[in-house]
């Protein structure tokens, strides 16, 4: 956003400053951006591909672009940092499990008391 | 998880060019084990140390997006790297240990590239430090050490003076996911740079590669319906 003024003596227009939009009336503009970059960081990861991630992430927040009462936006952002909180688990997760298959197999087995597990 | 390992044509190792490197997973607990010892002002300082060509610099920031406070990257490449194995790194950590007077050596209890499961005991064999190798909890006690081991039949508890080698096995906690905005943060963070040499250790291999294989594919199982059709398949193809 721009502000034009109008110089005293000559009534010359001059751009008198240029106001970011993220610092504009709602500060939960930049919430919210950092809250796509961080989703989209985290989706490059994604099981499904980063593309796949970014298609859903994008129309997700396209979805509600024009959302404008500030406790909506709080709710969303909210789900938005949730989504995060999943999808952390769902690295770890995955990881610990490979972890546990590939050195701690015999261990589980002991464990289920069954037989050695065939691939 | 899902790359492809590929051996290469030539059967001298495997082919890491354009495979994406990441933090050996045991390392990863390593690290998030010493950012909570911070967190409970247990200890003082994290330094991450890493051991490669430049793109264990991207590593280095993992551990630094995660919590520690700086990084140490030992500038090895070409020949030397490839060479590089368990003592050679241990050598590097036992110099650096004494060089910045660590009271607490923490990695994974081993790499799963190699699995090897040497580096953490050589460390505390050169500095003749004591060691608690595939600790599922830790707790420290004053200038000690309580460890709880993962071994074959259950769990060993041990208390081990400080300074110590400390090796992590899968339980011992969750690691912290890297943020972007821990990483923006982490880019602040120092990573000195140097060379084995400035060490003062030679990274001459007593080790060889002679030859490097695929697994043999293992054959389908067959299923059988009843106790003669499994005696009967037993005896034809000679296991009895």
């Amino acid at each position: 956003m721009v502000i034009w003024t109008r110089l005293p003596n000559r009534g010359k227009v001059v751009k008198a400053a240029t106001v970011s939009g993220s610092d504009m009336a709602n500060p939960l503009r930049r919430e919210v951006r950092q809250l796509y970059k961080n989703l989209l960081f985290l989706g490059r990861e994604y099981p499904k591909g980063a593309d796949y991630f970014r298609e859903r992430l994008k129309s997700a927040f396209m979805k509600n672009k024009d959302v404008t009462d500030p406790k909506e936006i709080k709710k969303l952002v909210d789900r938005g940092e949730f989504v995060i909180k999943e999808l952390e688990a769902l690295y770890y997760l995955r990881k610990y499990r490979a972890m546990k298959k590939r050195y701690y197999e015999d261990e589980m087995s002991a464990v289920l008391n069954i037989g050695r597990p065939v691939d | 998880e899902n790359t492809k390992i590929r051996v290469k044509p030539d059967h001298s190792g495997v082919v890491t060019d354009g495979v994406k490197h990441s933090m050996n997973p045991f390392c990863e607990i390593a690290v998030e084990e010493a950012v909570k010892l911070k967190e409970k002002k247990l200890i003082k300082e994290v330094v991450a140390v890493s051991c490669g060509p430049t793109q264990v610099t991207e590593t280095i920031r993992t551990a630094l997006a995660m919590g520690c406070d700086r990084g140490i990257h030992v500038e090895v490449s070409g020949k030397d790297y490839e060479a590089m194995g368990p003592l050679q790194i241990s050598k590097i950590f036992a110099a650096l240990a004494k060089k910045e007077e660590a009271s607490l050596i923490i990695l994974g209890k081993q790499a799963i590239d190699d699995d090897c499961n040497q580096t953490g005991q050589m460390t505390a064999a050169l500095l003749d430090w004591p060691q608690g190798t595939f600790a599922s909890e830790v707790t420290i006690d004053g200038e000690k050490v309580k460890v709880v081991r993962e071994i074959d039949g259950g769990l060993e508890t041990i208390k081990i003076s400080m300074p110590a080698v400390l090796t992590a096995d899968l339980r011992l906690n969750t690691p912290r996911y890297a943020t972007l905005p821990n990483i923006m943060k982490a880019k602040k963070k120092k990573i000195a740079n140097m060379k084995p040499a400035d060490l003062g250790v030679d990274m001459v291999s007593r080790v060889e590669v002679l030859r490097v294989d695929e697994p043999p594919t293992r054959l389908a199982g067959v299923k059988v319906e009843t106790v003669d059709d499994l005696v009967a398949k037993l005896r034809a193809n000679g296991t009895i």
